[in-house]
């Protein structure tokens, strides 16, 4: 009976954790733009940073 | 003309070839590796200079820290590569603090640093790519949906979360009514549960019970009403019994139907927010401002509405027309066929009256605003357009309609088993007051609540693959029962495009014919360039507005155009039988060679008229054109039912004439003269090239050349209706089941737990077929819609 009553609110916890995470992710606006999320893992360079572009560029020529 | 790039085989126009070299300059032709086009997308395509100098300015906002936003909506994005392509050129510029292009919404957000005017400067290379940039106010579009999506998210994650540790609790307490556990514990869980399943559905319950007080208020009964009562019900008996250490608490039933009522809801809201933002976007593209010309020479940008009597506008060849005026200076071709439905151009000059939604085509215009707001054309079509939306009947959704006969059946059923066990029983009233919420809980229509949402979000998201946007809630349902199916001329059983028909004898002829023709935007150029293939337009080329194009070669000058333009006699015509839009080609020494031209069909029109008439819908064509026309391309399609030279308001009226003969018809229309019609149809279509103001009204917009995306939407919408009266049944017969237990007081939290999930699952899984009939059609036949694999798959469903 008594580990019930710390395996309970461990449980709890844990569970308002990740509710807590989601909400912070949607108020963030990682779920605004699923589509692109799931194309943008895709892109497989350091271009996005406008002082590596010219450096980069080499690389990825042909 | 002669200083372009070259526009080889390989590139559609010189837009592309010029991004291509661009691209290749600036190091990012590993845009060409990453890109997956659809070939049946719409190519990118080029702007003209005057269209892409908008003034960027006006909506840039400045944070406190001087850094700069603007919001614009990206036209021509294809696929994820566009998304790298547009973010990298931009934020090549040091400058820029933040470059993103939301791929779903097609909107790019973007802040710098520095001056508000270095604006024009960095988008400057994506403009040049071709994409449009359009500027457009967040603050102003659907900011609605947007807030109720993520309020349908906050509360499904709450629910989630409840349900999740609800039924943690509850399994442990249904595993202890076998293994005996103890009272004292099982209160404690019991009280958990309430801590948790209270707070949580008083918040993710809120938008079931603001509806459903919405819906009382107003004296009306929807869905919601007994899920809002049923859940309260479920809730506030459970505490009760928790508080008198009772064995049977329903917290968990309560939250799993509230998180699986959600997900229903959400999926529902966002298909639909898809479908509309899709929508929206494709209308945006073609809100233009108009360019107004100062006294001082200087051009600025303004909204249409804003435009006032007497200001003069310029008009960039193949640019819309944004106001009603009358032509100052210049001389150019319009395209009036949103209007009034004429296929062919009409030549513009001086003194022309032109109005709202028609196109200029071949050289810039000088327009003298004449009417504005209430007093346009278009304003005067708006008009009618209401009428005919007051006269249709208000559609009451099937849902809606199942709830209002289902509600006071359970309510008095309820009330009912509670005098039943009260009095005649012989009962205590407070277990016959349980056994009376027993029977709300087990009927509470979780299984018929979500019986609609989940086909529409199935069908819904299947047409919006297909390039079809259902933009209205009960647009499928209406569909279903649509007997008739009305079309519209140009633009619609036609590509609004002009085609070669007669075959010239040589080739040669149109071959120098289409080289020269190259040089200009005008359908009947661009009609010849298409029919003869591969051409290299060729040099020293000069158009005459209005008139044709002539050409300075070795051999002397070669004139292309109208008859007088190439100084043909009017009688001189040597196949006379053959009527419709020509041009001529004259070259010096030789006999005149004639073009022929007709708004041909969509290649899928004959097809699609056959099949809806086989399948006894009554096929009638509606136009604003002349009767010739209509006559002979309603005999090419095989439609008996043909009216000719109809005014806006006469395509209403012949509508409202038929549904008050009790008939219900689908109208599918582009122009802006079938703007009336589309709103006073039982249901409506109108194809993505159709004029705002169409698109706006239509309740399904399709996308693409084919018209049998009237066939599938018809399609998926049967099959959708089907899917949902079985659901409907599905969940009465589980409640054929269950009330009978209920109402004789043997329900148990287990029981109602093991009904209620498994009703919704069988829903679900019943909605999910109409998914799974679209992968088997892909897979037997991979081009895109096929109307005979959908006929044959039709009735095995």
């Amino acid at each position: 009976m008594s580990n019930l009553l710390l395996l309970i609110p461990i449980a709890l916890f844990l569970g308002l954790l990740g509710l807590a995470a989601f909400l912070w992710s949607l108020k963030s606006g990682q779920f605004d733009d699923m589509e692109g999320a799931a194309n943008r893992i895709l892109f497989d360079d350091d271009e996005q940073q406008p002082q590596d572009s010219h450096t980069k560029n080499n690389g990825v020529k042909r | 003309m002669t200083s372009m790039s070259p526009v080889g085989p390989d590139f559609c126009c010189r837009g592309c070839a010029g991004a291509f070299e661009l691209l290749g300059d600036l190091g990012l032709k590993s845009y060409y590796s990453r890109r997956s086009i659809d070939p049946k997308a719409r190519p990118l395509r080029p702007d003209s200079d005057e269209i892409a100098a908008v003034n960027f300015t006006d909506l840039v906002s400045t944070d406190d820290e001087g850094v700069h936003h603007l919001n614009l909506m990206v036209d021509g994005i294809h696929c994820a590569a566009c998304v790298w392509l547009i973010e990298t050129l931009l934020q090549k510029n040091p400058s820029v603090l933040h470059a993103r292009v939301n791929m779903t919404t097609r909107r790019l957000r973007l802040t710098w640093n520095g001056d508000i005017a270095d604006v024009d400067e960095l988008v400057k290379p994506v403009l040049q790519m071709g994409y449009r940039l359009i500027p457009f106010d967040p603050a102003a579009l659907e900011q609605a949906t947007q807030a109720r999506n993520s309020e349908l998210l906050r509360c499904l994650a709450v629910a989630g979360f409840a349900a999740g540790n609800v039924m943690l609790l509850s399994v442990s307490v249904w595993a202890g009514y076998f293994q005996g556990m103890g009272g004292a514990t099982r209160d404690l869980f019991h009280w958990i549960s309430a801590l948790i399943a209270l707070p949580a559905a008083v918040y993710a319950g809120m938008p079931f019970y603001r509806s459903a007080w919405g819906a009382i208020r107003n004296r009306r009964v929807n869905m919601d009403v007994p899920i809002s009562l049923g859940v309260i019900l479920a809730l506030g008996m459970s505490l009760a019994e928790t508080m008198r250490g009772g064995p049977h608490a329903y917290f968990d039933s309560a939250i799993t139907l509230l998180f699986f009522l959600l997900v229903g809801r959400y999926l529902d809201s966002r298909a639909r927010g898809q479908a509309r933002s899709a929508a929206e976007h494709l209308l945006s593209l073609n809100a233009r401002s108009v360019t107004v010309l100062g006294d001082d020479g200087t051009r600025r940008l303004i909204a249409p509405d804003k435009a006032k009597p007497g200001m003069i506008v310029l008009v960039a060849a193949g640019e819309r027309i944004g106001i009603d005026g009358e032509i100052l200076d210049g001389q150019s071709d319009i395209d009036t066929s949103l209007i009034t439905g004429e296929s062919i151009p009409n030549t513009a000059k001086p003194g022309t009256t032109v109005f709202a939604g028609t196109t200029n085509i071949s050289a810039p215009l000088r327009i003298r605003v004449t009417a504005t707001g209430q007093t346009t054309l278009l304003a005067e079509i708006v008009r009618l357009m209401e009428n005919a939306e007051q006269g249709r009947a208000r559609y009451v959704a099937l849902a809606d309609r199942v709830a209002k006969s289902y509600a006071p059946v359970v309510h008095l059923l309820s009330g009912t088993t509670f005098l039943g066990w009260w009095l005649i029983g012989g009962i205590g009233w407070q277990d016959a007051l349980m056994n009376a919420i027993a029977v709300l809980i087990i009927t509470c229509p979780c299984a018929l609540a979500l019986a609609v949402p989940v086909v529409q979000v199935i069908a819904t998201g299947r047409l919006l693959r297909a390039g079809i946007l259902v933009k209205s809630a009960t647009a499928l349902e209406r569909l279903t029962r649509i007997r008739g199916v009305i079309f519209d001329k140009t633009g619609t059983l036609t590509t609004g495009k002009p085609e070669l028909i007669s075959n010239p004898d040589d080739d040669t002829a149109l071959e120098l014919a289409a080289s020269i023709a190259a040089n200009s935007t005008h359908p009947l150029s661009r009609a010849l360039v298409r029919a003869a293939g591969n051409v290299t337009p060729i040099a020293n080329v000069s158009e005459h507005p209005g008139q044709g194009l002539s050409a300075e070669l070795p051999a002397g000058t070669v004139r292309l155009g109208s008859r007088a333009f190439c100084g043909i006699a009017e009688n001189a015509d040597l196949s006379s039988h053959i009527a419709g839009p020509e041009m001529w080609l004259q070259e010096p020494g030789r006999a005149a060679t004639r073009f022929v031209f007709h708004d041909a069909p969509r290649h899928d029109a004959e097809q699609v008229i056959e099949t809806l008439s086989s399948r006894g819908f009554d096929i009638s064509l509606l136009s604003g054109d002349r009767a010739v026309t209509v006559a002979r391309l309603a005999e090419t399609l095989g439609i008996r039912d043909w009216k000719a030279q109809l005014s806006p308001a006469d395509k209403a009226n012949e509508i409202a004439r038929r549904a008050e003969n009790g008939k219900c018809d689908l109208m599918v229309g582009d122009g802006i003269n079938d703007a009336p019609a589309l709103a006073a149809a039982y249901a409506s279509m109108s194809p993505a090239s159709a004029a705002e103001i169409s698109q706006n009204v239509a309740d399904i917009v399709f996308q693409g050349d084919r018209l049998s995306a009237v066939i599938e939407a018809i399609d998926v919408a049967r099959k959708s209706d089907r899917l949902v009266r079985q659901n409907f049944t599905l969940s009465f017969a589980y409640n054929l089941i269950t009330i009978p237990l209920a109402v004789s007081g043997m329900v148990t939290p287990l029981i109602a737990a093991i009904a209620m999930s498994s009703s919704s699952l069988i829903v679900i899984a019943n909605a999910l077929r109409l998914r799974s009939g679209r992968n088997k059609q892909r897979a037997e036949d991979p081009s895109a819609l096929p109307v005979h694999a959908q006929e044959a798959g039709a009735p095995s469903v």
